[in-house]
Order: C-alpha cells, then structure tokens, then sequence
C-alpha cells in the first residue's frame, strides 16, 4: 500500500505537470476566452473597414477565426514551458511558432471562407477573404506573441506561488524539527540518585524502598509518550510534577518543603507537555541541593489578565554555591521551546537576586482545539 | 600502620539515604571506624582537618563547596572514594588520583573492592600535587568562578569577580580581595592558568592583577612601571608586564 502510494504521487506530478493551466480550470478558461471578446470585435472592425467587407460577412469571419485562434494560442503554453525566458534563441523559437500558426489561421479561414460561401446570403466570400491575408498574418503573429507572453507570465506566478509552498514547507519542517530537539528528556541523574535512595531504604525500610519504587514508577509512566503530543492540559503537567515531587520528597526529606498555589479553573488550558517539570526539577537541582539546611520551592498558577496563563516557580538558593554542571541549561531550553511555540505571544522572565531565584511564565491561555498546533505551519 | 589500628573513615554526602548506604556496607567491615558524617563541603573540610582520617568517601555535587573544591583544601594524604551519579566527573577523579570512583547505586562487591584498593593505598601519599588538585576543580576548558582557601579550620570562597590582585609568596600566592589576604599553596603560574587571561593578567614575575581593578599606569625608574590600583595599591610592573598590560587596555579602550 505504503509503495503503491507513493508511486503514485510523481505520476500524479507528472499529470499535473503536463496540464495546461487555463484548460485545466473552467473558471480560467472563461476568463481567458472572455478576453477574446474585445479582441474578436477589433478583428471585426479591420475586416470591415481594410478588408472592405460588409458588417455581417466581416462578422460571419472574425467571430469563429478569433474562436478558433483563442485555441491555437494556448499552444504557447507547451513552448514556454520548454523554453525559459532568460534563454538567448527564444524570441526566435516563439517567433517561428507565431508565423507557422498565423499561417494555420489563414488556412482555417480559407477553409471557412469556402463552406461560408456555400450560403447564398454569403456568396463570393471565398474571393473576398483573399484581401484580408495579410492582416490576418500580420495579427495572428502579433496575437501569438501576446499570448507567449500571457503564459510566461502565468509560468512566472506559477513558480513563485510553487516557491512559496516550499519555503512554507520548509519553514514547519524547520520548526518541527527545533521542537522535537528541545523536547526535554527526564533527567538521567534523578533517576541514579533514586535509585541510589531506594538501594538505600531497601535494608532500613522496605516498606518507603517499595513505595518509592512505585512513585518512580508513576512519575516515568506519565513522562512516557508525553514527547509525541504537541500540548496537554496544565492539570496533566501539574500530576507529572507532583509524581516527580513526591518521589523527591523521600529523597530530601525535610530539606524540601513545598508550597503550591493553583487557582481553580486553570487545569483545563493546555501547555507544551514537559515545560514546567524542568523548572520545578531546576528549582530542586539549584536550590534545595544547593542548601545544607535545606529550602523551599512555590509553585503558583493563576489565570492573569483576560486570557493570559501566570506561572511562577520561585525556590531559595546558596549564591554562594558552585555552580553546577548544566546550569541554565534546562532553562534555555525552556526558553526556547516557549519561543518556538508561541513566537511572541508568552513572556519569560528569570530573576535571581537575595537568595531567591524566580521564574515567571505568562503563556496565552487556550483550550484544547482553539491553541495553534505548533507542529504545523 | 599498625595491623590492630583501625581504619579512620569520614562519609561525606548531603543526602542522608546515600551516607546510609555506605554506613551500611562499612559495617561487616570490622577494620573500619566510622568517625564522622558531613552533608556538606565546609563541615568536611572542617572536620577532616580536626580528625586527619585515613579514608574518605566524597560524593562531588553537594552545598557550599564540591567534592573536589573539598580535595583541593584538604591536600592529598587521606585517600578519596568518589561516590557520585555523575559518571562524567571520573576523568578529573582519575587526574586527583583517587582510589576510586564509584556510580550510585553501587552493589557490595562493588563497593568491597573500592574499599581493598583503599586499604592498600592507605598510608602512602597520593602522589596528586596541589597543581593537579587545583586543576580538577574546575571543569576542562573552563576558568575558574571562585577560589577557595582554607584558614585553619575556616573555609573562605573567593568569587573571582571579587578578586583585586595575587602576589607571590614562595611556595604560596596570597590573594588579595576586599582588604583582606588570603594565602594559598599554589604557584602563581598556576593560578594565572586557571583565571580567565581576559580578566587576569600577570603585569609581573611575582603579580597578577584584576584588569577592572587597575586605576592608572606610572613609569617607576628606567624599565619599570607602577600600576596602581583603584584602591591606591600600588603594584610593581615588569617590562614584559607592561608590553600585556597596554595589549589589554589598548583593546579595551
């Protein structure tokens, strides 16, 4: 199925290809016949007044030839086509084409001529056409080479329109990419130490060994398949955190203390899965790891100014701690994933001053549905 | 070493569950004592300079100073078992000569065989130099944020922003900063290396001077310079000194 169909995309390139932009639409082909009009009753006018004919013969001539040589023209299309623009012989090869179809369109009259005048009301048309021979070349090359022009122009938009497609293309490919490289792992490090802490409690206490196993064991489950959804509801990312929370909360003990601060009616707005984690995972890897004595972290949601989402994740911290390995990483990262998703529309702010560090987020508040899905362009 | 004597150890690691593991695996180790538990840097190098132990495990990320800013101040005659989740700092553990390096969690035949190299080790001096200490507490290609010295038993962290000038002193640099001289045993050759050259420059065989903190330049006898500094200090410059000095403040200016 998978090869059937994908051979069948150049094919259908191909055909596409191959069709004649005005044929190909009814819509355009009114438009261009319609542009014919003026040009028939210009033709109806020259037979009349050099050619010498009468209205209605000049009529009975101008209005089927014009019909006729509307069709010829398209015919530049295919040279065109073959032909670009910026090559040095093609005036040449369109002129060629225009005298080789003028002298078509003399024969097509003369062939009209003749069954016309096969009516009594139009005998002697036959001779008559003679006379207008040379206008008749003289506007179908004119004509042709009208139309070479119509088509290169309609080449032209067709290459741009096609150009803007592509870098459109290529502009959401490049912002898919960008995101699926931000999208934030869980951090290796936090599960060694856990692990370490259940190797630990294993002999001293089974019993918080196996309910730490379990919470680790929840905390990776809802991080699982997270990367292959574009966005999820914040009340999803706030489990996350508190799975991840709960887990190291048996690892520092004491030394973490918590404090949220959620209002009700925010958990339905969506955000990028995995944003806020790394900040509240940040919070504990700079602050309270940072704290002999140990520290806090507060975690606060509000629903700000009309439509606006207000996140703030503060901890404390030892300015005089080392720095450690990986810092301002995660929150680049972060950074970068709320720019590559909402371009203009969040705010970031970090501040660290006093022995506080916080990170204030206003994200636009959307439902699901109703929010831009980043992945497409 | 006496075969009756008893293996000093100190465990040093700031979260509880982690210093319980190793507590738990020294016990069927009847040669080990147990001196103390430290959760953080300061209190390590305190207490390891208090009870001179002859075993230590370190785990490297922990409050006020890491494991290796611990190596640095405490010298090189106790030997180190590195505990740690990191297994990108084994490089520099192996660079400071430690006995071992151990990735948490680790099983007990494991953690056994760290502590059999450590035996063999112990009483014999790491042949790491200060230079080597000084060099691993830094991460590779990067200068040093912060220096540390040890006064005693106190501990004092020199952000390097907050460093005025460094003076040779035999086998010491004393470092000045905010009013005060700390002393240091490392070269100053060495320490030049491990500060920023955008920041340091050594304007003499004997001086290393903050850029920020040099006010103006005054010619001092036939070859030499005076460099004095915004607090009225007043530093020797050699010619060479002078020939970096102007290469520095001509780009700046």
């Amino acid at each position: 199925m998978e090869r059937r169909a994908g051979n069948a995309r150049p094919v259908l390139k191909l055909i596409k290809s191959l069709m004649h932009p005005i044929l190909s639409s009814f819509r355009r082909l009114l438009l261009y016949l319609s542009g014919w009009g003026p040009l028939s009753a210009i033709l109806l006018y020259l037979f009349a007044s050099i050619g010498g004919l009468s209205w209605g013969r000049a009529a009975a001539l101008a209005l089927p030839l014009c019909l006729v040589y509307a069709f010829v023209c398209l015919s530049a299309w295919y040279s065109c086509r073959s032909i670009p623009l910026e090559n040095s012989g093609s005036w040449l090869a369109h002129l060629t084409a225009a005298i080789v179809a003028s002298l078509l369109w003399i024969l097509a009259a003369r062939g009209l001529a003749a069954t016309l005048s096969s009516f009594a009301s139009l005998a002697g048309l036959d001779r008559q056409i003679a006379r207008v021979y040379p206008l008749l070349f003289g506007s179908g090359v004119l004509l042709y080479l009208l139309a070479v022009a119509l088509h290169y122009v309609l080449l032209s938009n067709e290459a741009a329109h096609e150009a803007e497609k592509r870098e459109v293309e290529a502009r959401g490919l490049a912002r898919e990419s960008e995101l699926k490289a931000l999208k934030t792992q869980v951090n290796p490090h936090f599960i060694f130490n856990c692990l370490n802490s259940i190797s630990a409690l294993t002999s001293s206490d089974p019993a918080t060994a196996r309910e730490m196993c379990i919470r680790l064991a929840e905390f990776l489950r809802k991080t699982l398949g997270l990367g292959e959804r574009a966005q999820i509801p914040l009340g999803e990312e706030l489990d996350l955190i508190h799975a991840y929370l709960s887990v190291e909360q048996i690892r520092f003990g004491a030394r973490l203390r918590l404090e949220e601060n959620t209002e009700p009616g925010v958990l339905g707005f969506v955000v990028p899965p995995l944003l806020l984690q790394p900040l509240v995972e940040n919070a504990i890897r700079h602050g309270i790891a940072s704290l002999a004595e140990g520290g806090w972290v507060r975690l606060e949601i509000k629903n700000g100014t009309p439509q606006r989402l207000s996140i703030t994740v503060e901890n404390n911290f030892d300015p005089e701690a080392p720095r450690r390995r990986g810092a301002g990483i995660g929150l680049k990262n972060v950074r970068q994933r709320i720019d590559a998703t909402y371009r203009n529309r969040a705010r970031f702010d970090v501040r660290a001053e006093a022995g506080r560090f916080r990170v204030q987020l206003e994200l636009p508040a959307e439902k699901a549905g109703e929010a831009p899905v980043p992945y497409s362009a | 070493m006496k075969q009756d004597a008893k293996i000093r150890t100190v465990i040093v690691d700031d979260e509880d569950l982690a210093r319980q593991i190793i507590r738990e695996m020294l016990k069927s180790h009847a040669e080990i004592e147990i001196v103390a538990e430290c959760a953080n840097g300061f209190e390590a190098v305190r207490l390891v300079s208090e009870l001179k132990p002859d075993l230590l495990f370190l785990d490297i990320q922990m409050p006020k100073l890491d494991g290796f800013e611990v190596l640095e101040l405490i010298g090189n005659d106790i030997a180190v078992i590195f505990a740690t989740a990191y297994d990108e700092h084994a490089l520099r553990a192996f660079e400071v000569h430690a006995v071992d390096y151990l990735l948490k969690p680790f099983r007990a035949e494991r953690f056994d065989a760290a502590l059999a190299r450590a035996k063999e080790r112990i009483g014999k001096k790491l042949p790491a130099s200060p230079e080597q200490l000084s060099a691993a507490t830094r991460e590779p290609g990067q200068y040093a944020e912060r220096v540390v010295v040890k006064d005693g038993t106190r501990v004092h962290i020199i952000p390097v922003t907050k460093l005025d000038y460094a003076e040779a002193q035999d086998d010491y640099v004393a470092l000045a900063s905010q009013g005060r001289k700390h002393l240091r045993q490392q070269t100053i050759s060495s320490l030049e290396a491990a500060l920023d050259p955008r920041n340091f420059v050594r304007i003499h065989r004997s001086y290393l001077v903050n850029l920020e903190r040099v006010a103006r330049l005054e010619p001092y006898g036939k070859d030499t310079h005076i460099a004095i500094l915004g607090d009225g200090t007043r530093l020797p410059v050699s010619r060479a000194g002078l020939g970096r000095l102007k290469q520095f403040l001509g780009e700046k200016a």
